[in-house]
Protein backbone atom coordinates (compact mmCIF):
# COMPACT_ATOMS: atom_id res chain seq x y z
CA UNK A 1 0.00 0.00 0.00
CA UNK A 2 3.06 2.25 1.04
CA UNK A 3 4.82 2.42 -2.26
CA UNK A 4 1.35 2.82 -3.92
CA UNK A 5 1.01 5.78 -2.09
CA UNK A 6 4.45 6.91 -3.13
CA UNK A 7 3.95 6.43 -7.08
CA UNK A 8 0.43 8.54 -6.72
CA UNK A 9 2.26 11.30 -4.67
CA UNK A 10 5.14 11.44 -7.35
CA UNK A 11 2.87 10.94 -10.24
CA UNK A 12 0.47 13.32 -8.91
CA UNK A 13 3.24 16.53 -8.51
CA UNK A 14 4.74 15.78 -11.28
CA UNK A 15 1.50 16.67 -12.95
CA UNK A 16 0.89 19.23 -11.30
CA UNK A 17 4.11 20.27 -12.64
CA UNK A 18 3.80 19.92 -16.23
CA UNK A 19 0.86 21.63 -15.74
CA UNK A 20 2.79 24.86 -14.37
CA UNK A 21 6.42 24.56 -15.45
CA UNK A 22 5.99 25.88 -19.29
CA UNK A 23 3.81 28.89 -17.68
CA UNK A 24 6.62 29.97 -15.40
CA UNK A 25 9.30 29.30 -17.71
CA UNK A 26 7.68 31.99 -20.14
CA UNK A 27 7.32 34.30 -17.38
CA UNK A 28 11.13 33.65 -16.60
CA UNK A 29 12.31 34.46 -19.45
CA UNK A 30 10.57 37.48 -20.02
CA UNK A 31 13.40 39.00 -17.98
CA UNK A 32 15.85 37.22 -19.88
CA UNK A 33 18.67 39.88 -21.35
CA UNK A 34 19.30 37.47 -24.45
CA UNK A 35 17.44 38.20 -27.15
CA UNK A 36 17.94 35.21 -29.28
CA UNK A 37 19.20 32.42 -26.51
CA UNK A 38 17.41 29.92 -24.52
CA UNK A 39 19.67 30.36 -22.00
CA UNK A 40 19.76 32.55 -18.89
CA UNK A 41 22.12 36.32 -19.98
CA UNK A 42 21.16 38.03 -17.17
CA UNK A 43 18.09 40.18 -15.49
CA UNK A 44 16.13 42.68 -17.51
CA UNK A 45 12.92 44.66 -18.15
CA UNK A 46 13.88 45.80 -21.27
CA UNK A 47 11.17 43.95 -23.01
CA UNK A 48 8.52 45.12 -20.77
CA UNK A 49 9.86 48.93 -21.46
CA UNK A 50 9.45 47.88 -25.39
CA UNK A 51 5.97 47.08 -24.57
CA UNK A 52 5.47 50.32 -22.99
CA UNK A 53 6.49 52.15 -25.66
CA UNK A 54 3.96 50.22 -28.51
CA UNK A 55 1.22 52.14 -29.49
CA UNK A 56 -0.39 49.58 -31.42
CA UNK A 57 -0.48 47.59 -28.07
CA UNK A 58 -2.00 50.83 -26.51
CA UNK A 59 -4.88 50.79 -28.65
CA UNK A 60 -4.92 47.10 -28.53
CA UNK A 61 -5.27 46.92 -24.83
CA UNK A 62 -8.04 49.67 -24.89
CA UNK A 63 -10.08 47.91 -27.49
CA UNK A 64 -9.71 44.62 -24.94
CA UNK A 65 -11.08 46.56 -22.28
CA UNK A 66 -13.97 47.82 -24.14
CA UNK A 67 -15.09 44.64 -25.45
CA UNK A 68 -14.77 42.92 -21.93
CA UNK A 69 -16.51 45.13 -19.74
CA UNK A 70 -19.44 46.15 -22.61
CA UNK A 71 -19.75 42.13 -23.08
CA UNK A 72 -19.74 41.52 -19.58
CA UNK A 73 -22.37 44.07 -18.26
CA UNK A 74 -24.62 42.99 -21.08
CA UNK A 75 -23.76 39.29 -20.24
CA UNK A 76 -24.49 39.90 -16.80
CA UNK A 77 -27.72 41.19 -17.33
CA UNK A 78 -28.95 39.10 -19.76
CA UNK A 79 -27.69 35.87 -17.87
CA UNK A 80 -28.91 37.11 -14.39
CA UNK A 81 -32.53 37.81 -15.47
CA UNK A 82 -32.52 34.39 -17.51
CA UNK A 83 -31.47 32.35 -14.52
CA UNK A 84 -34.00 34.00 -12.61
CA UNK A 85 -36.88 33.56 -15.28
CA UNK A 86 -35.98 29.69 -15.59
CA UNK A 87 -35.91 29.17 -11.62
CA UNK A 88 -39.47 30.69 -11.59
CA UNK A 89 -40.52 28.23 -14.47
CA UNK A 90 -41.78 25.25 -12.40
CA UNK A 91 -40.69 22.04 -13.80
CA UNK A 92 -41.99 22.42 -17.06
CA UNK A 93 -40.77 20.87 -20.34
CA UNK A 94 -40.30 24.37 -21.61
CA UNK A 95 -37.82 24.57 -19.17
CA UNK A 96 -35.99 21.68 -20.01
CA UNK A 97 -35.56 22.41 -23.83
CA UNK A 98 -34.75 26.55 -22.78
CA UNK A 99 -31.81 25.00 -20.23
CA UNK A 100 -30.33 22.98 -22.91
CA UNK A 101 -30.72 25.65 -25.85
CA UNK A 102 -29.37 28.43 -23.51
CA UNK A 103 -26.31 26.24 -22.55
CA UNK A 104 -25.59 25.12 -26.43
CA UNK A 105 -22.98 28.00 -26.93
CA UNK A 106 -21.19 26.11 -24.26
CA UNK A 107 -20.59 22.73 -26.02
CA UNK A 108 -20.47 23.87 -29.82
CA UNK A 109 -17.01 23.99 -30.78
CA UNK A 110 -15.67 27.97 -31.14
CA UNK A 111 -14.58 27.81 -34.27
CA UNK A 112 -18.05 26.76 -35.32
CA UNK A 113 -19.10 30.06 -33.41
CA UNK A 114 -16.60 32.59 -35.13
CA UNK A 115 -17.23 31.22 -38.53
CA UNK A 116 -21.47 31.29 -38.09
CA UNK A 117 -21.08 34.79 -36.28
CA UNK A 118 -18.88 36.01 -39.63
CA UNK A 119 -21.30 34.79 -42.18
CA UNK A 120 -24.43 36.19 -39.81
CA UNK A 121 -22.65 39.60 -40.27
CA UNK A 122 -21.62 39.49 -44.28
CA UNK A 123 -25.16 38.34 -44.63
CA UNK A 124 -26.89 41.08 -42.66
CA UNK A 125 -24.36 43.73 -44.02
CA UNK A 126 -23.45 44.61 -40.71
CA UNK A 127 -19.59 45.65 -41.05
CA UNK A 128 -17.04 44.38 -39.12
CA UNK A 129 -16.22 46.05 -36.26
CA UNK A 130 -15.74 46.68 -32.29
CA UNK A 131 -19.31 46.27 -31.96
CA UNK A 132 -19.35 43.06 -33.94
CA UNK A 133 -16.75 41.42 -31.19
CA UNK A 134 -19.26 43.18 -28.06
CA UNK A 135 -21.88 41.30 -29.71
CA UNK A 136 -20.43 38.04 -30.29
CA UNK A 137 -18.70 38.02 -26.84
CA UNK A 138 -22.00 38.82 -25.03
CA UNK A 139 -23.27 35.47 -27.17
CA UNK A 140 -20.99 33.72 -25.61
CA UNK A 141 -20.45 35.06 -22.09
CA UNK A 142 -24.67 34.31 -21.17
CA UNK A 143 -24.73 30.81 -20.48
CA UNK A 144 -21.06 31.45 -18.77
CA UNK A 145 -23.28 33.52 -16.21
CA UNK A 146 -26.08 31.81 -16.46
CA UNK A 147 -24.14 28.40 -14.91
CA UNK A 148 -22.27 30.13 -12.20
CA UNK A 149 -25.79 31.95 -11.33
CA UNK A 150 -27.98 28.96 -11.06
CA UNK A 151 -25.56 27.20 -9.37
CA UNK A 152 -25.66 29.99 -6.55
CA UNK A 153 -29.92 30.19 -7.34
CA UNK A 154 -29.73 26.67 -5.89
CA UNK A 155 -28.32 27.26 -3.13
CA UNK A 156 -30.67 30.10 -1.90
CA UNK A 157 -33.98 29.20 0.48
CA UNK A 158 -36.61 29.86 -1.42
CA UNK A 159 -38.72 30.52 1.62
CA UNK A 160 -36.62 33.61 2.07
CA UNK A 161 -38.50 35.29 -1.18
CA UNK A 162 -41.74 33.89 -0.15
CA UNK A 163 -42.07 34.85 2.86
CA UNK A 164 -41.05 38.06 2.11
CA UNK A 165 -44.12 37.63 -0.68
CA UNK A 166 -45.95 37.01 1.99
CA UNK A 167 -44.82 40.26 4.16
CA UNK A 168 -46.38 41.97 1.47
CA UNK A 169 -43.49 42.86 -0.31
CA UNK A 170 -43.70 43.31 -4.41
CA UNK A 171 -41.44 41.27 -6.57
CA UNK A 172 -39.15 44.31 -6.83
CA UNK A 173 -39.01 44.69 -3.27
CA UNK A 174 -38.24 40.91 -3.02
CA UNK A 175 -35.59 40.73 -4.80
CA UNK A 176 -34.03 44.28 -4.18
CA UNK A 177 -33.87 43.10 -0.31
CA UNK A 178 -34.14 39.43 -0.03
CA UNK A 179 -32.83 37.76 -3.35
CA UNK A 180 -30.18 40.52 -4.33
CA UNK A 181 -27.93 40.63 -1.64
CA UNK A 182 -27.78 36.44 -1.07
CA UNK A 183 -26.42 36.90 -4.76
CA UNK A 184 -24.44 39.53 -5.15
CA UNK A 185 -21.59 37.46 -4.87
CA UNK A 186 -22.14 34.92 -7.33
CA UNK A 187 -23.47 37.21 -9.26
CA UNK A 188 -20.08 39.77 -9.08
CA UNK A 189 -17.69 35.83 -9.92
CA UNK A 190 -20.06 35.00 -12.78
CA UNK A 191 -18.96 38.57 -14.37
CA UNK A 192 -15.74 38.70 -13.55
CA UNK A 193 -15.32 34.86 -15.09
CA UNK A 194 -17.19 36.53 -18.18
CA UNK A 195 -14.41 39.71 -18.32
CA UNK A 196 -11.68 36.78 -18.42
CA UNK A 197 -13.06 34.75 -20.68
CA UNK A 198 -13.57 38.02 -22.86
CA UNK A 199 -10.60 39.23 -22.41
CA UNK A 200 -8.67 35.59 -23.20
CA UNK A 201 -10.97 35.33 -26.23
CA UNK A 202 -9.07 34.48 -29.83
CA UNK A 203 -11.42 32.32 -32.11
CA UNK A 204 -14.57 34.18 -31.63
CA UNK A 205 -12.65 37.76 -31.97
CA UNK A 206 -10.30 36.45 -34.81
CA UNK A 207 -13.70 35.99 -37.43
CA UNK A 208 -15.51 38.88 -36.03
CA UNK A 209 -12.75 41.71 -35.40
CA UNK A 210 -13.02 44.18 -38.54
CA UNK A 211 -9.86 46.61 -39.14
CA UNK A 212 -8.24 48.37 -36.28
CA UNK A 213 -10.42 46.50 -34.17
CA UNK A 214 -7.59 44.23 -32.88
CA UNK A 215 -7.50 42.57 -29.23
CA UNK A 216 -5.34 41.65 -27.20
CA UNK A 217 -5.06 38.22 -28.09
CA UNK A 218 -5.20 39.20 -31.73
CA UNK A 219 -2.03 40.96 -31.41
CA UNK A 220 -0.34 38.87 -29.14
CA UNK A 221 -1.57 35.95 -32.17
CA UNK A 222 0.07 38.04 -35.22
CA UNK A 223 3.45 38.95 -33.25
CA UNK A 224 3.90 34.86 -32.19
CA UNK A 225 3.39 34.21 -35.85
CA UNK A 226 6.20 36.81 -36.50
CA UNK A 227 8.21 34.68 -34.66
CA UNK A 228 9.43 33.83 -31.29
CA UNK A 229 10.82 36.91 -29.36
CA UNK A 230 10.83 38.20 -25.96
CA UNK A 231 8.52 40.81 -25.80
CA UNK A 232 5.43 38.27 -26.54
CA UNK A 233 7.11 36.36 -23.28
CA UNK A 234 6.68 39.35 -21.34
CA UNK A 235 3.21 40.66 -23.22
CA UNK A 236 2.37 36.87 -21.89
CA UNK A 237 3.61 37.22 -18.69
CA UNK A 238 1.36 40.42 -18.04
CA UNK A 239 -2.06 38.39 -19.60
CA UNK A 240 -1.13 35.40 -17.08
CA UNK A 241 -0.86 37.72 -14.27
CA UNK A 242 -4.10 39.51 -15.16
CA UNK A 243 -6.03 36.58 -16.16
CA UNK A 244 -4.71 34.58 -12.86
CA UNK A 245 -5.99 37.22 -10.81
CA UNK A 246 -9.33 37.48 -11.85
CA UNK A 247 -9.80 34.28 -11.27
CA UNK A 248 -8.55 34.42 -8.00
CA UNK A 249 -10.76 37.03 -7.37
CA UNK A 250 -14.11 35.51 -9.21
CA UNK A 251 -13.37 31.87 -7.14
CA UNK A 252 -13.17 34.24 -3.27
CA UNK A 253 -16.65 35.92 -4.60
CA UNK A 254 -18.34 32.72 -5.27
CA UNK A 255 -17.03 31.03 -2.15
CA UNK A 256 -18.53 33.19 -0.02
CA UNK B 1 -25.19 16.61 -14.74
CA UNK B 2 -27.06 17.19 -11.12
CA UNK B 3 -30.62 17.37 -12.24
CA UNK B 4 -32.39 19.59 -10.60
CA UNK B 5 -36.30 19.45 -9.48
CA UNK B 6 -37.23 22.04 -7.32
CA UNK B 7 -41.20 23.99 -7.55
CA UNK B 8 -40.07 26.24 -5.75
CA UNK B 9 -43.14 28.64 -5.11
CA UNK B 10 -46.68 27.67 -4.04
CA UNK B 11 -49.26 27.61 -6.61
CA UNK B 12 -50.70 31.19 -6.84
CA UNK B 13 -47.33 32.37 -6.99
CA UNK B 14 -46.74 30.17 -10.12
CA UNK B 15 -49.93 31.61 -12.06
CA UNK B 16 -48.91 35.19 -11.57
CA UNK B 17 -44.74 33.75 -11.60
CA UNK B 18 -45.40 32.67 -15.10
CA UNK B 19 -45.12 35.69 -17.21
CA UNK B 20 -42.87 37.54 -15.41
CA UNK B 21 -40.47 33.96 -15.89
CA UNK B 22 -41.17 34.75 -19.63
CA UNK B 23 -39.91 38.67 -19.63
CA UNK B 24 -37.17 37.30 -17.96
CA UNK B 25 -35.61 34.87 -20.13
CA UNK B 26 -36.83 36.51 -23.28
CA UNK B 27 -33.65 39.19 -23.41
CA UNK B 28 -31.44 36.41 -22.90
CA UNK B 29 -33.45 34.05 -25.61
CA UNK B 30 -33.83 36.51 -27.96
CA UNK B 31 -30.06 37.54 -28.37
CA UNK B 32 -28.80 34.57 -28.14
CA UNK B 33 -31.79 33.80 -31.14
CA UNK B 34 -30.07 36.74 -32.98
CA UNK B 35 -26.70 36.49 -32.62
CA UNK B 36 -25.84 32.07 -32.05
CA UNK B 37 -29.19 30.05 -33.28
CA UNK B 38 -29.96 32.16 -36.53
CA UNK B 39 -25.94 32.46 -37.19
CA UNK B 40 -25.95 28.69 -37.33
CA UNK B 41 -28.86 28.31 -39.19
CA UNK B 42 -26.97 30.91 -42.21
CA UNK B 43 -23.91 28.20 -41.87
CA UNK B 44 -26.46 25.42 -42.85
CA UNK B 45 -28.04 27.33 -45.59
CA UNK B 46 -25.04 28.30 -46.64
CA UNK B 47 -23.43 25.04 -46.99
CA UNK B 48 -26.04 24.09 -49.94
CA UNK B 49 -25.21 27.23 -51.92
CA UNK B 50 -21.96 28.09 -54.07
CA UNK B 51 -19.44 30.15 -54.20
CA UNK B 52 -19.24 33.36 -56.30
CA UNK B 53 -16.14 34.09 -58.68
CA UNK B 54 -14.68 36.31 -56.18
CA UNK B 55 -15.93 34.93 -52.73
CA UNK B 56 -18.85 35.42 -51.58
CA UNK B 57 -21.98 33.56 -51.63
CA UNK B 58 -24.50 32.61 -55.01
CA UNK B 59 -27.53 30.95 -53.66
CA UNK B 60 -28.77 27.46 -54.63
CA UNK B 61 -29.72 23.95 -53.30
CA UNK B 62 -27.21 21.15 -54.12
CA UNK B 63 -25.26 19.36 -52.43
CA UNK B 64 -21.80 19.97 -54.02
CA UNK B 65 -20.17 21.15 -51.02
CA UNK B 66 -20.91 17.88 -49.42
CA UNK B 67 -19.77 15.77 -51.77
CA UNK B 68 -16.24 18.06 -52.15
CA UNK B 69 -15.81 17.14 -48.87
CA UNK B 70 -15.61 13.07 -49.79
CA UNK B 71 -11.90 13.96 -51.39
CA UNK B 72 -9.50 12.08 -50.05
CA UNK B 73 -7.65 15.32 -49.03
CA UNK B 74 -10.42 16.53 -46.64
CA UNK B 75 -11.07 12.79 -45.81
CA UNK B 76 -7.59 12.42 -44.24
CA UNK B 77 -7.72 15.63 -42.55
CA UNK B 78 -10.75 14.66 -40.57
CA UNK B 79 -9.46 11.51 -40.01
CA UNK B 80 -6.08 12.92 -38.73
CA UNK B 81 -8.37 15.31 -36.65
CA UNK B 82 -10.21 12.29 -35.02
CA UNK B 83 -7.23 9.91 -34.20
CA UNK B 84 -5.91 13.90 -32.71
CA UNK B 85 -8.57 14.20 -30.36
CA UNK B 86 -8.66 10.54 -29.68
CA UNK B 87 -5.10 10.15 -28.75
CA UNK B 88 -5.68 13.18 -26.65
CA UNK B 89 -8.53 12.16 -25.13
CA UNK B 90 -6.47 9.06 -23.74
CA UNK B 91 -3.12 10.79 -22.95
CA UNK B 92 -6.03 13.09 -20.55
CA UNK B 93 -6.77 10.01 -19.27
CA UNK B 94 -3.40 8.61 -18.68
CA UNK B 95 -2.28 11.47 -17.00
CA UNK B 96 -5.30 12.41 -15.63
CA UNK B 97 -6.13 9.27 -13.74
CA UNK B 98 -3.62 9.05 -11.05
CA UNK B 99 -3.49 12.50 -10.55
CA UNK B 100 -8.06 12.39 -9.90
CA UNK B 101 -7.08 9.49 -7.78
CA UNK B 102 -4.13 10.83 -5.76
CA UNK B 103 -6.31 14.26 -4.99
CA UNK B 104 -9.07 12.20 -4.18
CA UNK B 105 -7.87 10.26 -1.44
CA UNK B 106 -5.77 13.65 0.40
CA UNK B 107 -7.72 14.98 3.26
CA UNK B 108 -11.09 17.09 2.45
CA UNK B 109 -8.98 20.59 3.32
CA UNK B 110 -6.02 20.20 1.24
CA UNK B 111 -8.63 18.81 -2.14
CA UNK B 112 -9.68 22.16 -2.33
CA UNK B 113 -6.37 24.08 -2.75
CA UNK B 114 -5.43 20.99 -5.10
CA UNK B 115 -8.49 21.46 -7.51
CA UNK B 116 -7.77 25.47 -7.34
CA UNK B 117 -4.19 24.39 -8.35
CA UNK B 118 -5.57 22.27 -11.52
CA UNK B 119 -7.85 24.99 -12.58
CA UNK B 120 -5.46 27.83 -12.65
CA UNK B 121 -2.99 26.68 -15.62
CA UNK B 122 -6.83 26.48 -17.13
CA UNK B 123 -7.53 30.23 -17.07
CA UNK B 124 -4.60 31.43 -18.34
CA UNK B 125 -4.70 32.69 -21.87
CA UNK B 126 -4.65 29.17 -24.18
CA UNK B 127 -2.62 31.28 -26.55
CA UNK B 128 -0.25 32.30 -23.79
CA UNK B 129 -0.08 28.69 -22.74
CA UNK B 130 0.38 27.50 -26.77
CA UNK B 131 3.51 29.89 -26.98
CA UNK B 132 5.24 28.33 -24.09
CA UNK B 133 5.26 25.26 -25.75
CA UNK B 134 6.76 26.52 -28.72
CA UNK B 135 9.26 28.70 -26.73
CA UNK B 136 10.27 25.36 -25.32
CA UNK B 137 10.17 22.99 -27.60
CA UNK B 138 11.79 25.37 -31.14
CA UNK B 139 15.15 24.47 -32.38
CA UNK B 140 16.60 27.26 -30.11
CA UNK B 141 14.52 26.75 -27.54
CA UNK B 142 14.88 25.85 -24.14
CA UNK B 143 14.30 21.89 -24.76
CA UNK B 144 16.86 21.87 -27.41
CA UNK B 145 19.68 23.69 -25.55
CA UNK B 146 19.77 22.18 -22.31
CA UNK B 147 20.06 18.89 -24.01
CA UNK B 148 23.10 20.12 -25.98
CA UNK B 149 24.28 21.28 -23.25
CA UNK B 150 24.21 18.09 -21.31
CA UNK B 151 25.89 16.27 -24.25
CA UNK B 152 23.05 14.31 -25.39
CA UNK B 153 22.33 15.73 -28.82
CA UNK B 154 24.68 17.51 -31.27
CA UNK B 155 22.29 19.03 -33.29
CA UNK B 156 18.93 20.26 -32.51
CA UNK B 157 15.88 17.82 -32.78
CA UNK B 158 12.91 19.06 -34.47
CA UNK B 159 10.00 18.47 -31.86
CA UNK B 160 8.31 21.91 -33.36
CA UNK B 161 6.08 21.76 -36.17
CA UNK B 162 5.50 17.84 -35.84
CA UNK B 163 1.91 15.60 -34.51
CA UNK B 164 4.21 14.99 -31.26
CA UNK B 165 3.80 18.74 -30.97
CA UNK B 166 0.42 18.84 -31.76
CA UNK B 167 -0.73 16.11 -29.18
CA UNK B 168 1.59 17.63 -26.52
CA UNK B 169 -0.61 20.42 -26.87
CA UNK B 170 -3.93 19.34 -26.89
CA UNK B 171 -3.04 17.06 -23.81
CA UNK B 172 -1.77 19.82 -22.33
CA UNK B 173 -4.49 21.95 -22.50
CA UNK B 174 -7.52 20.35 -22.02
CA UNK B 175 -5.61 18.13 -18.81
CA UNK B 176 -8.01 20.34 -16.29
CA UNK B 177 -11.65 19.13 -18.17
CA UNK B 178 -10.11 15.33 -17.46
CA UNK B 179 -9.27 15.87 -14.05
CA UNK B 180 -12.18 17.39 -12.58
CA UNK B 181 -14.67 15.16 -13.35
CA UNK B 182 -12.89 12.18 -12.70
CA UNK B 183 -11.83 13.80 -9.32
CA UNK B 184 -15.80 13.91 -8.63
CA UNK B 185 -16.51 10.69 -9.67
CA UNK B 186 -13.33 8.87 -7.53
CA UNK B 187 -14.07 10.80 -4.28
CA UNK B 188 -17.69 9.62 -4.14
CA UNK B 189 -16.11 6.09 -3.97
CA UNK B 190 -16.45 4.64 -0.53
CA UNK B 191 -12.76 4.29 0.73
CA UNK B 192 -14.17 0.96 2.81
CA UNK B 193 -14.77 -1.29 -0.49
CA UNK B 194 -10.95 -1.02 -1.23
CA UNK B 195 -9.60 -2.03 2.08
CA UNK B 196 -11.92 -4.85 2.04
CA UNK B 197 -10.95 -5.92 -1.15
CA UNK B 198 -7.04 -5.34 -0.08
CA UNK B 199 -8.12 -7.31 3.08
CA UNK B 200 -8.96 -10.29 0.87
CA UNK B 201 -5.40 -10.13 -1.00
CA UNK B 202 -6.58 -8.49 -4.09
CA UNK B 203 -3.44 -7.17 -5.92
CA UNK B 204 -3.45 -3.35 -6.44
CA UNK B 205 -4.13 -3.98 -10.23
CA UNK B 206 -7.11 -6.05 -9.50
CA UNK B 207 -8.20 -3.20 -7.20
CA UNK B 208 -8.30 -0.57 -10.13
CA UNK B 209 -9.13 -3.07 -12.50
CA UNK B 210 -12.31 -4.49 -10.56
CA UNK B 211 -13.07 -1.58 -8.22
CA UNK B 212 -11.87 1.38 -9.29
CA UNK B 213 -12.52 1.33 -13.02
CA UNK B 214 -16.25 0.64 -13.18
CA UNK B 215 -17.08 3.19 -9.77
CA UNK B 216 -15.01 5.82 -11.54
CA UNK B 217 -16.75 5.64 -15.29
CA UNK B 218 -19.12 8.48 -15.63
CA UNK B 219 -16.38 10.27 -14.52
CA UNK B 220 -14.27 8.66 -16.86
CA UNK B 221 -16.88 9.28 -20.20
CA UNK B 222 -17.53 13.27 -18.97
CA UNK B 223 -14.14 13.59 -18.87
CA UNK B 224 -13.73 12.05 -22.30
CA UNK B 225 -16.14 13.82 -23.51
CA UNK B 226 -15.22 17.06 -22.45
CA UNK B 227 -11.59 16.89 -24.00
CA UNK B 228 -12.74 14.72 -26.79
CA UNK B 229 -14.88 17.98 -28.06
CA UNK B 230 -13.15 20.77 -27.94
CA UNK B 231 -10.04 18.64 -29.37
CA UNK B 232 -11.65 17.51 -32.43
CA UNK B 233 -12.54 21.69 -32.84
CA UNK B 234 -9.32 22.21 -32.40
CA UNK B 235 -7.75 25.67 -34.37
CA UNK B 236 -4.83 27.05 -32.43
CA UNK B 237 -2.96 24.11 -31.38
CA UNK B 238 -2.08 22.84 -34.59
CA UNK B 239 -2.19 25.84 -35.95
CA UNK B 240 1.08 27.40 -33.66
CA UNK B 241 2.54 23.68 -32.65
CA UNK B 242 1.77 21.72 -35.91
CA UNK B 243 3.63 21.15 -39.34
CA UNK B 244 2.16 21.56 -42.69
CA UNK B 245 0.94 18.03 -42.64
CA UNK B 246 -0.94 18.28 -38.90
CA UNK B 247 -3.96 20.10 -39.86
CA UNK B 248 -7.23 19.58 -38.36
CA UNK B 249 -10.64 20.42 -39.16
CA UNK B 250 -10.78 23.64 -37.40
CA UNK B 251 -7.44 25.04 -39.64
CA UNK B 252 -9.32 23.93 -43.09
CA UNK B 253 -12.13 26.03 -41.56
CA UNK B 254 -10.58 28.69 -40.93
CA UNK B 255 -8.33 28.41 -44.40
CA UNK B 256 -11.51 28.01 -46.45
CA UNK B 257 -13.08 30.73 -44.76
CA UNK B 258 -10.57 33.39 -44.22
CA UNK B 259 -7.61 32.43 -47.33
CA UNK B 260 -9.54 30.42 -50.11
CA UNK B 261 -12.64 32.61 -49.01
CA UNK B 262 -14.78 29.42 -49.97
CA UNK B 263 -17.24 30.18 -47.48
CA UNK B 264 -20.10 27.56 -48.49
CA UNK B 265 -17.17 24.66 -48.46
CA UNK B 266 -16.25 26.04 -45.23
CA UNK B 267 -20.22 26.22 -43.60
CA UNK B 268 -20.06 22.58 -44.93
CA UNK B 269 -17.20 21.53 -43.31
CA UNK B 270 -18.47 23.03 -39.82
CA UNK B 271 -21.75 21.62 -40.09
CA UNK B 272 -19.85 18.09 -40.48
CA UNK B 273 -17.88 19.17 -37.66
CA UNK B 274 -20.84 20.24 -35.56
CA UNK B 275 -22.60 16.94 -36.17
CA UNK B 276 -19.58 15.06 -35.20
CA UNK B 277 -19.52 17.07 -31.98
CA UNK B 278 -23.40 16.55 -31.71
CA UNK B 279 -23.03 12.98 -31.87
CA UNK B 280 -20.64 12.55 -29.54
CA UNK B 281 -22.53 13.88 -27.18
CA UNK B 282 -25.57 11.86 -28.05
CA UNK B 283 -23.03 9.00 -27.09
CA UNK B 284 -22.38 10.39 -23.90
CA UNK B 285 -25.91 10.59 -22.79
CA UNK B 286 -26.84 7.43 -23.59
CA UNK B 287 -24.03 5.98 -21.71
CA UNK B 288 -24.55 8.02 -18.81
CA UNK B 289 -28.26 7.15 -18.96
CA UNK B 290 -27.10 3.37 -19.10
CA UNK B 291 -24.67 3.82 -16.24
CA UNK B 292 -27.69 5.74 -14.37
CA UNK B 293 -29.94 2.73 -15.29
CA UNK B 294 -27.29 0.04 -14.12
CA UNK B 295 -26.70 2.43 -10.57
CA UNK B 296 -30.32 2.17 -10.04
CA UNK B 297 -30.49 -1.94 -10.93
CA UNK B 298 -27.74 -2.70 -8.80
Amino acid sequence: MKSGTVWLRSTGIATLLFLYLPIIVLVVFSFNASRLSAQWQGFTWDWYRLLARDASLHAATANSLVVAVISTVLATGLGLAASMGLERLPGSRARHVLEGALLLPLIIPEIMMGVALLLFFVTVKIPLSLTTVILGHTAFNVPVVMVIVRARLRKLDPRLEEAAYDLGASPWQAFRRITWPLLRPGVLGAGLMALTISLDDFIVTFFTAGPGSTTLPLKVYSMIKSGVSPEINALSAILVVLSMGLVALSLALQRR
Amino acid sequence: MKRFDRASAPPDVQSTGRRAAWSLISPAAGWLTVFFFVPLLIVFAVSFAARGTYGGIVWTLSFTNYLDLLHPLYGRIFLQSILFATAATAGCLALGFPLAQYIAKLPAGRQGIWLVLIMIPFWTNFLVRTYAWMFILRAEGLLNSTLQQLGLIQTPIEVLYTDGAVLLGLVYGYLPFMVLPLYVALERIDRSTIDAARDLYASRWAVFRRILLPLAKPGIVAGCILVFIPCLGAFITPDLLGGARSMMIGNLIQHEYLVVRDWPLGSALSFVLMLLVVGAMALYFRTEAKLIGQGRGA
